[in-house]
């Protein structure tokens, strides 16, 4: 857990150095919240087809985290510095995706006020809490199979094509429990009551990548 | 008799078709320097990679501290350091940040960090970001990354790279003869290399031409294998 916790303090820093990843993600969220309004043709959205919007949009901005998340291992000997140390190899897959998880966060932090504003018909505020948790489970999935694609990806050439080309159909699963799941919580008449088995579908869906993430990590760091 | 620190017996590493490596049979006692010597391409490199667990080797026996490679290689690796043409070090990061981050991998006091760089006569300039900093100054951070956790072993590949003489002699203590430890070293001079090693070994094109005690390689050696 310490090995882990040095990776991941490490990884903020240089995010809080460079900015080159959550400042991109939210941009590409809000500049496609304003696409879909224009799109849409519509001024606002409600229930299933606003969760989808935002589910879609969360997971497409997320992607461009997940193709950044081994560049700096890749392109400046991280990974080479990683192998060499007398560390628990699992470390670095937990160090990533507690990274993308936080990124995620910060994501939404600017994301779903900015869909409030610009495309939610329905105010925020009485489905803000079982939103909170949708959403963490799904930034959960979202975060241990885009840290796997990721060090799957980095080892390519084509590393910002396979990203999204493996990850994307490994997240469909996600996507869905997660838009129904925020389907009822954004209704035009005030949230429904936070659907409990799309919950649960997500947190089995999270689990089970989480045990398959750690089986086969090792793997993939392996020359 | 005594186990060597490095023995490899009929290595061999492919990438696809190509041969990196064949057929190497090298042992290393503990404490001497073997200097790797060879062409580009020959191979050097790859063999440092090996040797410091980041590549398998597909044929033959490799041994590092009476460990065998790859089964025990989570053994050795804190256990060897290396110093590749690469500095590992992350540009956005301080050279202090780097190491402090390189210190919480191998568990070593952040004491140990600030000591390394008053060494290398870097604690001036070790706030500053990676990317900021010359070459040779990189290369200063660098050896202080690889000698980080004072490995028994050392895998230097043109350790010296981009160091005027004033900073070779800073390093000179960490990485060089006098630190005791056993290293493998790589350089594109043949003479400087035989000079501080005690054994050779000659690569062309993957195979091993000679492996002779350093004294005993003659200017004949060094001409055939860079011919």
């Amino acid at each position: 857990m310490k090995t882990a916790l040095a990776v991941l303090r490490k990884d903020l820093l240089l995010e809080l150095r460079t900015l080159e990843t959550i400042p991109a993600m939210a941009l590409f969220s809000i500049t496609t919240f304003v696409i879909f309004h224009f799109g849409l043709n519509r001024p606002t959205v409600d229930g299933q087809l606003a969760a989808g919007v935002l589910t879609v949009t969360l997971l497409f901005a997320g992607i461009l985290g997940v193709n950044r998340l081994f560049v700096a291992e890749r392109e400046q000997g991280g990974f080479d510095a990683f192998l060499l140390a007398p560390v628990d190899r699992s470390a670095l897959l937990v160090a990533k995706a507690g990274a993308l998880f936080l990124f995620l966060l910060a994501l939404e932090v600017i994301a779903v006020p900015a869909f409030s504003l610009l495309l939610l018909g329905p105010s925020l505020g009485p489905a803000l809490p079982s939103m909170i948790a949708v959403l963490a489970l799904a930034d959960l999935g979202i975060a241990v199979i885009g840290t796997l694609v990721s060090a799957l990806a980095v080892q390519t050439r084509a590393r910002d094509v396979i990203g999204p080309v493996i990850g994307l159909p490994l997240l469909i699963p996600a996507l869905i429990a997660t838009a129904r799941a925020l389907g009822p919580l954004l209704g035009a008449h005030g949230p429904a009551a936070l659907p409990g088995k799309w919950l649960l579908i997500l947190a089995l869906y999270d689990l089970v990548f989480a045990l398959i993430a750690y089986a086969v990590f090792d793997f993939l760091l392996e020359d | 008799m005594e186990t060597p620190a490095i023995e490899l017996r009929g290595v061999a590493r492919y990438f696809g078709e190509r041969i990196a490596l064949r057929d190497i049979t090298v042992a290393v006692p503990a404490g001497a320097t073997l200097a790797v010597l060879g062409r580009n391409g020959a191979g050097k490199s790859t063999l440092l990679r090996v040797l410091a667990t980041l590549l398998r080797q597909h044929a033959g026996e490799v041994s590092l501290l009476g460990e065998p490679l790859p089964e025990r290689a989570f053994a050795v690796r804190g256990r060897l350091g290396l110093l590749a043409h690469e500095p590992l070090l992350y540009r956005d990061l301080s050279g202090r940040e780097n190491l402090r981050y390189q210190a919480r991998l191998y568990g070593v006091s952040a004491e140990r960090v600030e000591e390394l760089l008053r060494a290398v006569r870097m604690e001036r300039r070790a706030d500053d970001p990676v990317r900021l900093l010359s070459r040779g100054m990189v290369q200063r951070v660098a050896v202080c990354r690889s000698v980080l956790h004072d490995p028994e072993i050392l895998l230097l590949d043109e350790a010296r790279a981009n160091l005027d003489p004033g900073a070779s002699e800073l390093v000179e203590p960490l990485v060089g003869r006098p630190a005791g430890r056993t290293r493998v070293i790589t350089s594109h001079d043949p003479q400087a290399a035989l000079a501080e090693a005690d054994l050779a070994l000659g690569l062309r094109d993957g195979r091993a031409t000679f492996f002779l005690a350093a004294d005993q390689v003659t200017p004949d050696h060094v001409r055939e294998l860079y011919a």
